[in-house]
């Protein structure tokens, strides 16, 4: 079992890495949970547009007390506040905009991927029925799916997985996967794994991963 | 043109057993409160309702849920309902879950005119199970239905007696689709206003959907998840 303190480290070097990707003018989606922590680590200099699948481009920080408002959230249905150039839209309108592929990148949360880039996050037969809300179109419809996920899950067992065993969210979708111990890309030749975090070796993440990974030609050690 | 009427109940006077319902709102944000209440008091049994969550436990289609009064609920996202998954995993309720975009579509295909479309959404997953698949232009699609119902229960910002709606912020969310895919389309608004009060250009739900409309007696306006960050100094 890990320590909550080691917890948050695993989530914050996930979610800096994560956010070494955005670039000025991106349109970007957020998942709940970890992925929604991005929008505190934007670089200096850059300007993103979150969009909440709820309706909502340009959502803003937590307002201060006493200034939330019910009629203003995002879609972890936590109150947040507007910037400036903020737009709100149906439901229709933000998955038209989703799946037509207006939106740079989305990043989320998975509990399988797998060597083709398939991902599995929405339930577990017979155990927990939550639903998929809009992960399936996000990952259909955005120009780049990254997830974000702790590398193995609480018991040590490898979340990157030859094939997931859980229902599906989408079928060879996912571009990239960040962990706290990887960055690796989803290519026509494999994973590849191009980075690992510090202290760590390409053996060590390949123990702690179901399938086996290809060592980039220019493997380095991941910023954080 | 006058569609008011003097109250959640009276709006839903012919709301029988067995309707097919469809609810607005995203989690507790823009949920048709008061007709909601309205209808836990009514007490119609063996429903079906369409709406994105389940609300909550006790509110929102919770309230519904825990009443016993839902037969079947179709929407995306259930997560925050305890009630529903222990009904589900025990076999009490029927539950179909859609992706959101699709969800959206079905519902807005239902209100123009449209009885299905091809999407990306879902390929190669569960719920594309039995379903018509095509490739358009080298990427293979499903075919997904309209979605209508017998009732949509929306609720607005403000509306005029004619039933023209304008939402606030993203409490607008599945409202102005559900309210074109309805039979009957009733509107519940904060505030109700005289035909001509409101700039036709910022209208979002014209009143040719709309049937009812009636201003609500009280709107709790409850928060799910209350998120505040500390002034600094």
């Amino acid at each position: 079992m890990n320590k909550p303190g080691k917890d948050v480290e695993k989530r914050e070097r996930i979610v800096n890495r994560i956010a070494r990707e955005l670039r000025d003018g991106f349109y970007v989606n957020l998942g709940i949970g970890m992925p929604t922590l991005i929008a505190n680590h934007v670089p200096p200099g850059i300007e993103v547009i979150f969009q909440s699948e709820n309706g909502m481009l340009g959502i803003g920080i937590y307002p201060v007390d006493g200034q939330e408002d019910c009629d203003l959230i995002n879609a972890g249905k936590e109150t947040v506040s507007e910037t400036a150039g903020t737009s709100y839209f149906s439901s229709a309108d933000s998955f038209a905009m989703i799946r037509g592929g207006h939106i740079d990148l989305s990043v989320l949360g998975a509990m399988e991927v797998d060597e083709e880039g398939s991902l599995a996050n929405w339930m577990i037969p017979g155990k927990m029925v939550k639903g998929m809300g809009g992960a399936m179109d996000l990952v259909a419809g955005a120009r780049r799916v990254v997830v974000a996920m702790e590398h193995t899950t609480r018991e040590g067992a490898p979340k990157i997985l030859k094939k997931c065993t859980l229902p599906l969210t989408g079928v060879k979708v996912v571009d990239t996967i960040v962990t706290e111990m990887a960055y690796i890309r989803v290519t026509e030749r494999g994973l590849v794994l191009e980075e690992v975090a510090p202290g760590l070796t390409a053996e060590d993440v390949q123990r702690a991963t179901e399938v086996r990974l290809v060592v980039g030609e220019r493997l380095k050690v991941m910023e954080v | 043109m006058n569609k008011v009427v003097a109250s959640a109940d009276e709006a839903i006077r012919d709301v029988g057993d067995g309707s097919v319902i469809m609810l607005g709102g995203f989690g507790l944000c823009g949920i048709p409160e008061n007709l909601i209440r309205a209808l836990a008091k009514k007490g119609s049994k063996n429903l079906t309702t369409i709406s994105n969550n389940a609300g909550v436990d006790g509110l929102g289609v919770g309230l519904l849920l825990s009443a016993g009064q839902i037969r079947r609920h179709i929407g995306t996202y259930v997560g925050d309902n305890k009630l529903l998954e222990s009904m589900v995993l025990a076999g009490k309720i029927q539950l179909d879950l859609v992706p959101q975009g699709t969800f959206s579509e079905r519902i807005r295909a239902a209100g123009a005119g449209i009885p299905a479309f091809f999407t990306p959404t879902g390929v190669g997953t569960m719920v594309a199970n039995g379903k018509e698949t095509r490739e358009f232009d080298g990427r293979t699609y499903v075919m997904e239905r309209a979605l209508p119902s017998d009732f949509a229960f929306v609720k607005a910002w403000k509306g005029d007696r004619m039933g023209n709606l304008v939402y606030r912020k993203t409490a607008r969310n599945f409202n102005p689709l559900m309210a074109t895919a309805a039979k009957v389309t009733i509107a519940e608004v904060e505030q109700l206003v005289e035909v001509g009060e409101l700039d036709g250009d910022s209208i979002h739900t014209p009143s040719v959907y709309v049937k009812r409309i009636f201003q609500g007696d009280l709107y709790e306006r409850r928060i799910e998840k209350r998120t505040v960050r500390k002034v600094s100094g």
